[in-house]
């Protein structure tokens, strides 16, 4: 066995391992750090492809950010974890047609899938002799540019709605002003008197 | 090359940048106090940028390696878009504004939405129609709830969201499978591929992308977001669901079938007449028991989805145009009957009750004589102008031989007629109730009267859409 | 013996093992120096005498420290989550080491050589989030979850902006290789040559972003003591506690071997004609150092809210600000090319 095929099958059992467990752990916050086992076996898969760029876009955006998010939620929100699985379960018979058919359509893609004639004709030729991260930039940035900009479009989006959907103004706090707070110096806050004894104020 | 590519997608460029600008000038100014002005700003730059793209262009230009389409069917659908989306806007004005439902991330959202739709019917790839889908879904997500602290606003965008991205994921898996089998995304190399006919794994994928397609055109039986989608948006926000995106989607939906699998007809027009038959059967029979207007009119656009895919279906360049002008009537009913619907109501709250319009010819003689043949032109009934709409379709689908089609059409616009003459009956001849005391803002009215006198004097000769469609339909079918 | 540490499996294996080993038991000697550097830099700021009894001038404090932690006993707080409590430390270590893998200490002084190697570095960075978060989580207490949740938040928005930051220097290297970077640095000019020239603002960002990523003071808002006690190390003892503190202080130095790559030229002599090598990357991490350990001395802490307000409302804009201007200044080559001195086709 090379180092090559161990290092593959390391991450392939952790991967599949991390989405089982993720599926059958009963603490919800297992579940997700099982999920980050899971994507980070993943990227170590990419990186076995030599999909470099990408394997280190997973760890940073889903596991650095995203599972963080994810991690967050499910440690801040009260949610009767046990309830929501009893009631999942009156859904099962649906879910296993919906897996037994997803398994079927499997079989199919790996058994009898048909090609179309000269599909590879059609199939976008490699970028030259680029390390992949400057190919992905000559494509993202040059032929999908379209697409990377549209993308660009949902995320602000997305970012409006949030914003428009949860911002609330309340009147009834008292606000920061940092501004204010730094342009404070001593001659504006306090006042030097010099009390004789005896007297006071 | 790259000049060249943006040259094409230059209206879709400048409406981008006419959003992120007016969010910008929007969050630093007044915010909210500006969404008046921007709502009638953005209504302006749609029409300035429909009568762009429909004085300019000529023939089928591809942009980004064929990524983007302009073509005639995409000139034909963007300003049928971008005018219903600004006649909404500027309706909406006036409602959303007395109600305090005027952000003035509103009209940006639309705008950006816009944006996506224009994408859409242009797309010449699935990685092009699936972003340009996802930029409309996800404002069309937010401006559902918009009213956020009504549970039926936020129950409607959450529950049109949960859906949404259900259907987004039928139509991802299908297109996959069709990459799979095409060895591409693009549109012209699918259409290659399937020269040789289609295997078993491509079909799947078709029926996969289809099922997402009728999720986004609420065709039947994917419809089951509608009607509560439709109610618990605030009403201008259902007249714009009504509108831009039904022809938007049905404008994606037409573009796929045949740019990219206009080889393999018969494939795909089984499904399409089927979805056509039970929308327009569910649409007609299940808004019989409705007495909400808003749900009504939700079974209504079903109902008419199955009418605008029965000329998807007959699958040649007549049933092309025979949809194009169908979506175009359709979008212009609407309006009118929308801005009717706006301005019911009592003590400045909305009315959606259709018990409410109880002798509402008594009262608004006028008003109700407009709802009336904006009612009967829904209906179909001669000689408005909602009649031709339906008589192209039922041509279109008999000349393709589906007569039993055109058949069920009839029988369906038969049966749809009821509860649209419901209404009439309540209007003219209903007991007695409390009155509706809405005023029309002249916005409101111009457009019901509009739309009505359209529906009208259109019968002469449809104001001149029929060449325009039927060369619209040309450059899609060939 | 050559054929057998580059060709058969367990060859290869034992030449890696070895590479690391040889980064890694210097610098945990380092650090222990370090560590007692740190105490007595902030002593003599304070005109304290720091430690001074184990050894000479107390340089052995740092070994006696290390024996008394690992011989002291473990306690779990009740109703802790067992495995995450101690997985937590355990991750917070070893992310802080094996981060090290790309750091070269002079030209291709480094374990792996890889293309991506500052990305790799952003990516292991960034999952050092989660030893303070489960820790905090384990700990089934609520001082240690309230300083888990700022510190990850903190993280989190500063990371933003040291991406944004070094996004300006990848651009003007044309590469995120470690060793190209600071190939791009070399010039006749000496230390006049490096990016911190060129891309002089971003330096101090960088620096403070760095401060804010590895919880330093002024930015050490997760183990506040005023208000937090520890932070997310309150439950912890004896090795537990060690290895989050050396993974801490880890991180620290890398950020140290960080700036001086990106920006100080790495082993690049700064005097034209003096020969580069790996004394020079010493010297910078321990100048780097030095400041980093001045700053815990002699500033006061932020308060949360300044904090998160500098993070997204001066800093995000202000880096992004840069690469939008260091990508236009690079394009078209303004000052001869000061800022695009890269070889990349294209």
């Amino acid at each position: 066995m090379t180092v090559v095929l161990f290092t593959f099958y390391a991450f392939a059992v952790s991967t599949l391992l991390g989405g089982l467990m993720t599926v059958i752990s009963r603490n919800p916050v297992h579940s997700v750090l099982w999920l980050i086992l899971s994507f980070l076996s993943a990227a170590g898969l990419f990186v076995l492809l030599g999909a470099e760029f990408v394997a280190m876009l997973l760890m940073i955006v889903y596991v650095g950010a995203v599972a963080v998010l994810f991690l967050f939620v499910v440690m801040m929100l009260d949610v009767d974890f046990a309830e929501l699985k009893a009631e999942m379960s009156k859904y099962m018979p649906l879910a296993l047609l919906i897996g037994v058919i997803i398994l079927m359509q499997l079989a199919l893609a790996l058994g009898v899938w048909g090609f179309s004639d000269g599909y590879q004709g059609r199939i976008l030729a490699p970028v030259g002799t680029a390390t992949n991260t400057a190919a992905l930039g000559m494509l993202i940035y040059d032929k999908y540019l379209i697409l990377f900009q549209l993308a660009g479009l949902i995320l602000l989006v997305a970012m409006i709605g949030a914003i428009v959907l949860t911002l609330r103004h309340r009147v009834d706090i008292k606000r920061q002003s940092p501004v204010a707070q730094m342009m404070r110096d001593p001659a504006l806050a306090m006042e030097l008197k010099d009390v004789k004894p005896g007297q006071g104020l | 090359m790259m000049s060249a590519d943006l040259t094409i997608v230059l209206p879709e460029i400048l409406l981008a940048l006419y959003a992120m600008l007016a969010l910008l000038g929007a969050v630093y100014t007044g915010k909210d106090d500006t969404a008046s002005l921007l709502t009638w700003l953005t209504g302006g730059v749609f029409v300035l940028l429909a009568i762009w793209i429909g004085t300019t262009g000529g023939d089928r230009v591809t942009a980004f390696d064929g990524m983007f389409i302009a073509d005639g069917f995409a000139r034909f659908a963007k300003v049928t878009i971008l005018l219903s989306a600004a006649a909404v806007l500027v309706m909406s004005q006036g409602y959303m504004e007395r109600r305090g439902l005027l952000r003035f991330e509103y009209p940006i959202l639309v705008a950006l939405a816009v944006v996506g739709m224009m994408v859409m019917v242009s797309a010449g790839d699935l990685m092009a129609l699936y972003m340009g889908l996802e930029l409309q879904s996800l404002a069309l997500y937010v401006v559902a709830s918009l009213r956020r602290d009504s549970v039926k606003s936020t129950e409607a965008g959450l529950k049109y969201f949960i859906l949404g991205a259900l259907s987004s994921g039928l139509l991802l898996y299908g297109a996959s499978l069709t990459y799979g089998f095409a060895g591409t995304t693009l549109f012209s190399g699918i259409i290659a591929a399937t020269q040789g006919g289609v295997s078993l794994g491509l079909l799947f994928g078709l029926v996969f992308l289809i099922s997402g397609f009728a999720f986004k055109v609420s065709a039947a039986p994917f419809h089951m977001w509608t009607p509560d989608v439709y109610e618990g948006s605030p009403t201008p926000v259902t007249a714009f669901f009504a509108t831009a995106p039904k022809v938007a989607a049905m404008g994606l939906f037409a573009r796929v079938v045949f740019d990219a699998f206009g080889g393999v007809v018969g494939e795909w027009q089984q499904i399409v007449a089927f979805l056509s038959v039970v929308s327009m059967f569910l649409g007609a029979i299940a808004a019989i028991g409705q007495t909400n207007i808003k749900r009504l009119m939700a079974y209504s656009s079903i109902a008419h989805m199955g009418f605008a895919l029965m000329g998807l279906a007959a699958g040649s360049a007549f049933g092309v145009q025979a949809m194009l002008i169908y979506l175009a009537i359709y979008v212009t009913m609407n309006i009118g009957t929308f801005a009717f619907i706006m301005a019911m109501e009592k003590d400045g709250r909305p009315v959606v009750e259709i018990k409410a319009l109880s002798l509402y010819s008594k009262r608004e003689p006028l008003r109700a004589l407009a709802m009336l043949v904006l009612l009967f032109s829904l209906a179909g009934v001669p000689p408005m102008v909602g009649f031709f709409g339906k008589f192209y379709v039922l041509r279109a689908a008999y000349d393709a031989n589906l007569g039993w089609l055109a058949v069920a059409g009839v029988i369906a616009s038969v049966i749809g007629a009821f509860y649209y003459l419901r209404i009439v009956y309540y209007m003219y001849f209903g007991a007695e109730t409390e009155a509706l005391d809405g005023r029309m803002s002249p916005v409101l009215w111009t457009a019901l009267m509009g739309s009505a006198a359209i529906m009208v004097f259109g019968v002469v000769n449809l104001f001149g859409i029929e060449p325009l469609a039927a060369a619209a339909a040309a450059t899609l079918v060939h | 013996m050559v054929h057998f540490f580059t060709q058969t499996n367990l060859g290869i294996v034992l030449m890696i093992l070895g590479e690391c080993l040889l980064v890694l038991v210097p610098l945990l000697v380092a650090l222990a120096f370090l560590m007692y550097a740190d105490r007595k830099i902030w002593a003599a700021v304070q005109m304290r005498r720091g430690p001074n009894v184990v050894g000479v001038f107390g340089l052995l404090q740092s070994f006696a420290d290390f024996l008394k932690y690992i011989v002291k006993e473990i306690v779990v707080p009740a109703g802790a989550d067992k495995a995450v409590f101690f997985l937590a430390p355990m991750i917070s270590f070893v992310l802080a080491v094996i981060a090290w893998a790309v750091i070269p200490f002079s030209a291709g002084w480094q374990v792996a050589n890889i293309n991506v190697a500052i990305l790799y570095i952003f990516a292991v960075s960034s999952l050092e989030v989660y030893g303070v978060i489960m820790g905090g989580w384990a700990s089934n207490s609520k001082y240690p979850f309230l300083g888990s949740l700022r510190s990850a938040a903190q993280m989190i928005s500063y990371e933003v902006s040291l991406g944004l930051i070094i996004i300006g220097v990848i651009i003007s290297t044309g590469s995120m290789n470690f060793g190209d970077i600071v190939a791009a640095q070399k010039g006749n000019w000496g230390l006049f040559n490096w990016y911190w020239l060129p891309h002089f603002p971003m330096v101090f960002l960088f620096f403070i972003s760095a401060l804010a990523e590895t919880n330093r003071p002024p930015f050490d808002l997760p183990e506040a003591e005023s208000e937090l006690v520890a932070g997310y190390q309150v439950e912890y003892s004896s090795t537990p506690f060690l290895l989050f503190m050396i993974g801490e202080l880890m991180a620290v130095v890398l950020m140290c071997a960080l700036v001086s790559l990106l920006f100080l030229g790495g082993w690049l002599s700064p005097i034209p004609g003096l020969p580069d090598g790996v004394l020079w990357m010493v010297l910078k991490m321990a100048f780097a150092f030095f400041i980093f350990s001045m700053v815990k001395a002699i500033t006061p802490r932020y308060r949360y809210d300044q904090l998160m307000r500098l993070g997204w409302k001066v800093f995000l804009p202000m880096s992004l600000a840069w690469v939008v201007l260091v990508a236009f200044l690079a394009k078209f080559e303004v000052l001869g090319g000061f800022w695009a001195r890269w070889a990349m086709g294209g």
